[in-house]
């Protein structure tokens, strides 16, 4: 049963191909035969339907959900850093105390100490993580006997839960029957028992490192292995005809071309790492002491075991003003980068 | 047939039709705990309740480490998952104050509980708030503190014994004081034995949750440590940070350094029956709840394990654990929840809680002529109850109890600054915590 106002020959879909393959795109044509392609009643409504409220009816779910989930939250926990709010505590007074919060955020020497180690994490390990996983992709990208397989087994610590990662390398790092202080033992001759990896306060931070490293390390290697894929092999032909050496080609065309993905997996681990809270909880519970309590550990504390949710709210804001401002500055950089 | 089958057709709508009938018959409320031992037994004892009341039993049980962030969430959000609540002692401040729990004064009068009847140092520790005042927000349900286990198979081999006389000039006992304790621990410490290497003491060191404090305080109470003046509430100047307090907290480190295995920067409960377990330790801290347990494991329980109360060295005094229960003012299913409170009260119900290995409260259970002798613990256990100091219970006793874990696990475990700093930051967190809750000026 076609409908009244259809074409005579071809059925609707191909009439509205060969409009979009053949004609200059009008929507509002395209629209037109669309609706006169389907059965009559839908094609009533849509008829009455501009383009706009179409495209409109279609991202309104995702918006209601963003404004849901994301932008009133936000939003909340604004109106709330300017207030001495407890959630544990629903039946009590709600007073406006200014920025009183955000002036004992940025005064808390504890605070400045998770600052502290949330830099030292972020920076070791996006250092260690860019360079070994950039020197594995540019092995991998040999191609060499068998580099399918080995790229597989060295993608597996991603694909662990973070969870799982942090119990089980609690159990490496046991001083007594962990497999990690046996290799170093047996490497370096060290007692096994002499060092604790998560107990010593000059080695757990390090311990955080490594773990972090291990587990994620394939993936900046996969976003460099895209990189270094997507280099024309033209640009190394002309370079060998002109005698330039694999070094200068190295410098010159390969770091240079894959330079926006080293980049943006740089910009994926800061972000991931600046919010790490699952693995560290797991392995350290920013312990010993204080020395591994990243910021979101004591966010979390605040917010959960102290109950302080104006003041949590606050450090919530600070962080999330930090990510995000050093974020765009990042992104500024790389678009510069992007368009040389 | 026909009729048969017709009938049975009926019966089945009715029961889809009108499942709240049904429901009314066979309510079910929802007991929330922590997952041990103790547990189980409760699951066990309950099967009677059901019995009598025909009312269903589920149970929520969630691990130590996440027990009391997964229920304060559950208070704090008004949820109703939880009809009765077996919550940690030093949640009655805040769940009283907030209205989280039912008070309980009423209901006790009206069905003549009499908290005369249960441990005095129990209904204070779990039932009143305020503290000291005939207000209870709970019935005293499982009674415990810290204790301490031994290896009474290593303490009683003759050459080890007569080794720790020639050293020490006395004989190898479950030790009484702080001193002899570490004596007993530096003398097993790295010693090997049925060719094993075995360590001293196990005490508790966990940073994340309780631990930590709930380890120290059973070294800083004997010492002399107090919360607060005793003639000036919430004065902690020269009580928390006294010199008798220092001594007990250096103490705590050095035992920590000298007698532990390695490895243990962030252990508590289960850590400590592995360790214990294992044949890893001579000395285990624990709680009373896990004995029964450990007394019948194969391997260390039985003739090889044997119990003691916590050292003295001043005074006397070890760290409350134990619950009071309560009924989750949230709860739909309140009346179902009280009968549950009711019946759990007891006597006859108190004395199968103990002998199913859950630790009663009630004084008829606990000055009965045989308890002393109805387990090896039992007589260690009722020394200890009448020695307990219990941690703020405070609305705030997050706030005191985080600030605690952090300054103690600082100097103690990681090896910042001394004793004397660590208690001075410790009384100004809790100052500072004191004044934003305008209990202090």
């Amino acid at each position: 049963m076609g409908s009244p106002g259809a074409e005579p020959s071809g059925d609707g879909a191909g009439s509205v191909y060969d409009a979009s393959m053949m004609n200059a795109p009008d929507p509002h044509a395209l629209l037109d035969k669309a609706a006169r392609a389907t059965p009559e009643p839908l094609a009533r409504r849509v008829r009455g339907l501009s383009d706009r409220v179409i495209a409109w009816l279609f991202i309104a779910p995702t918006i209601v959900l963003l404004l849901a989930i994301n932008i009133f939250p936000l939003i909340w926990t604004i109106h709330l850093s300017f207030t001495n709010y407890r959630s544990n505590r629903p039946n009590a007074a709600v007073t406006n105390v200014g920025i009183d919060n955000y002036i004992s955020v940025l005064t808390d020497p504890d605070i400045w100490a998770a600052m502290q180690a949330t830099a030292h994490f972020l920076f070791w390990t996006i250092l260690l993580q860019t360079v070994l996983g950039f020197t594995l992709a540019y092995l991998i990208d040999r191609r060499f006997r068998g580099y399918g397989f080995w790229t597989t087994v060295i993608l597996i610590p991603m694909m662990l839960s973070p969870a799982v990662v942090g119990n089980f390398w609690a159990f490496l790092y046991q001083p007594q029957i962990g497999l990690f202080n046996y290799v170093v033992s047996f490497f370096t001759g060290i007692p096994t028992s002499s060092f604790e990896m998560i107990g010593s306060v000059k080695l757990a931070p390090w311990a955080i490192i490594i773990v972090d490293t291990w587990m994620w390390t394939p993936y900046v290697m996969l976003i460099c292995l895209a990189g270094l894929r997507s280099i024309p092999n033209y640009i190394y032909e002309a370079a060998e005809v002109d005698r330039a050496s694999p070094w200068r080609q190295f410098w010159s065309i390969t770091l240079p071309m894959a330079l926006p993905f080293i980049m943006l997996a740089v910009l994926f681990r800061g972000i991931e790492n600046f919010k790490m809270f699952d693995m560290v909880n797991l392995l350290t519970s920013g312990g010993p002491g204080s020395t591994t309590e990243v910021a979101s550990i004591t966010l979390k504390r605040e917010a959960f075991e102290k109950w302080r949710t104006g003041y949590s709210s606050a450090f919530a804001i600070v962080l999330f003003v930090t990510v995000f401002g050093l974020a765009n500055i990042y992104v500024q950089a790389l678009n510069r980068v992007k368009n040389r | 047939m026909k009729k048969l089958v017709c009938a049975s057709l009926i019966a089945v709508s009715a029961l889809l039709v009108f499942p709240s009938a049904v429901q009314a018959q066979t309510k079910t409320i929802t007991l929330c705990w922590a997952a041990w031992d103790p547990a189980n037994a409760l699951v066990e004892l309950s099967k009677d309740f059901t019995a009598k009341t025909g009312i269903q039993m589920k149970f929520e049980f969630v691990p130590w480490p996440n027990f009391a962030d997964r229920f304060l969430n559950e208070l704090n959000s008004k949820g109703k998952l939880c009809d009765v609540m077996i919550g940690d002692s030093q949640w009655i401040g805040g769940a009283a104050e907030n209205g989280q729990y039912v008070k309980l004064n009423d209901f006790f009068a009206k069905e003549g509980i009499k908290m005369s009847d249960f441990m005095p140092a129990t209904v204070l520790g779990y039932s009143e708030w305020p503290k000291n005042t005939p207000n209870y927000w709970a019935l005293p349900a499982m009674g415990d503190s810290v204790g301490w286990t031994y290896r009474k198979d290593w303490f009683g081999r003759p050459e080890i014994k007569n080794e720790f006389k020639a050293k020490y000039k006395r004989d190898l006992a479950p030790p009484k004081t702080w001193d002899e304790f570490k004596q007993v621990a530096e003398f097993f410490q790295n010693r090997t034995i049925d060719g094993k290497k075995v360590y001293g003491a196990y005490i508790f060191t966990e940073r994340g949750s309780e631990g930590i404090t709930m380890g120290v305080t059973n070294v800083l109470y004997p010492y002399g440590f107090k919360y607060e003046d005793p003639k000036k509430p919430y004065a902690m100047n020269g009580f928390v940070n006294s010199p008798d307090s220092v001594k007990g907290l250096e103490f705590y480190k050095s035992l920590y350094k000298c007698c532990t295995p390695p490895g243990l920067t962030n252990a508590y409960m289960q850590e400590g029956l592995d360790a214990f377990k294992s044949g890893q330790v001579a000395m285990m801290m624990n709680w009373f709840a896990f004995f029964p347990g450990l007394y019948k494991d194969p391997n260390v329980g039985g003739d090889k394990i044997g119990f003691f109360i916590n050292p003295s060295e001043k005074t006397k005094g070890v760290q409350l654990g134990g619950q009071g229960i309560s009924v989750v003012a949230a709860s739909p299913n309140r009346n179902e929840a009280l009968q549950y409170i009711k019946w759990f009260a007891t006597p006859e119900v108190q004395k199968k809680w103990w002998a199913l290995g859950g630790y009663s409260c009630l004084k008829a259970v606990l000055q009965d002529p045989g308890f002393v002798k109805s387990a090896p613990f039992a007589k260690e256990f009722l020394e200890s109850m009448d020695m307990v100091v219990d941690f703020w219970a405070e609305p705030s006793y997050a706030q005191l109890l985080l600030a605690m874990q952090k300054r103690v696990h600082d100097y103690v475990v990681a090896d910042k600054g001394t004793a004397k700093e660590a208690l001075d930051l410790l009384a100004a967190d809790w100052t500072k915590v004191f004044k934003e809750e305008g209990k202090m000026k």
